[in-house]
């Protein structure tokens, strides 16, 4: 998907990294496979990245600069308009926007884009505990234990996908069935958290 | 009663510390202090020039080891804790973590590929970077 991207800006210093919240190499190798990028293509079972970046659903972009500053913090974004129906963020103003970012330095962003990264919660942060202790748990075969866990870390932070959602293959659960449809009720009723709801309630 | 061992989850690390599992959960002081990169001194709980007073809590720190949840409440860590499996796991200094975060700093990581050649974002120093999570589910 951003393949084609790096090949016009690579020389320009830009490189994309994509770092995949699968359970497994294999589960996201034929994606990888299919895509075959020239960027690095990263494989994150243990979501360290979604964890360091307060991450709480997917796709989640960010762009740091040459001196390894967030210049535009977490916002959901698209490189494509595949599911541009349900989601409602086009991809072309966003890809426009990296191109001027990388020809000029400019930072295009609107309301969808938080001031600044939003800082976590302690909930969030005892959640993300409780899915390192439950992955642990699940790479150990104490499966029961850590769908314990999972459980734990998903009802202290409600709102983070890659928790709920991200545990479900996981549990042998398929993220594509009913119980997506029952998250999104979930996350609707609670007032459709985003980053830039985050940013804006948390300000100190 | 003593556990044989404890396993402490911190920073995809696992260490193996010996626990004394009564009332408080304690774990073995110095390992404990060590894998998280603590010292104890006169003035506290030190790690570089920070040192943090822990003479406010006298319980902290007994022979039979250090009260983990007390040491998280101390140094601003999260702790997730399975007493039956023999696990805990240490979450990220929160407010540490949000000042970070809020004042543009982009933690490093190292993953690898596919291949399993592993990549760090320290290594794209002056570049522009799109950083991009995603997921099949």
């Amino acid at each position: 998907m951003w393949q084609a991207l790096y090949e016009e800006l690579a020389d320009r210093g830009f490189v994309p990294i994509t770092i995949a919240l699968d359970e497994s190499a294999d589960a996201v190798r034929p994606y990888i496979e299919k895509a075959a990028p020239g960027h690095p293509s990263l494989i994150d079972t243990e979501h360290v990245v979604a964890h360091r970046y307060g991450m709480i659903n997917v796709p989640t972009v960010v762009w740091i600069d040459e001196a390894g500053k967030i210049v535009r913090p977490n916002t959901a974004e698209y490189g494509t308009d595949t599911f541009l129906e349900f989601h409602g963020r086009e991809s072309g103003p966003f890809l426009d926007a990296v191109r001027a970012w990388v020809k000029t330095g400019e930072i295009h962003a609107d309301d969808t884009v938080p001031s600044v990264m939003p800082p976590p919660t302690e909930d969030e942060e005892l959640a993300r505990a409780e899915w390192a202790l439950a992955w642990f748990l699940h790479q150990r075969g104490s499966s029961e234990a850590a769908a314990r866990h999972f459980d734990l870390a998903g009802e202290l932070s409600p709102d983070d996908w890659t928790i709920r959602r991200g545990s479900m293959p996981i549990r042998g659960q398929n993220p594509m069935g009913p119980e997506f449809f029952e998250l999104f009720k979930d996350w609707e009723a609670r007032g459709k958290q985003s980053y830039a709801s985050m940013a804006a309630n948390r300000r100190s | 009663m003593t556990d044989p061992s404890f396993t402490m989850i911190e920073n995809g690390q696992s260490h193996e510390i010996p626990a004394t599992t009564d009332a408080t959960l304690r774990l073995a002081t110095e390992p404990v202090l060590e894998a998280l990169g603590w010292t104890q001194k006169p003035e506290g709980l030190c790690q570089g020039d920070v040192c943090i007073p822990i003479a406010g809590r006298p319980d902290l720190i007994t022979s039979q080891g250090i009260d983990l949840l007390g040491l998280g409440d101390v140094l601003g860590r999260p702790i997730a804790i399975d007493r039956e499996e023999s696990v805990a796991s240490f979450g990220a200094e929160t407010a540490a973590h949000g000042a970070q975060l809020a004042e543009g700093f982009a933690p490093d990581f190292t993953l690898p590929d596919l291949t399993g050649k592993e990549y760090s974002l320290s290594g794209f120093k002056g570049k522009k970077v799109l950083l991009i999570a995603y997921a099949s589910w």
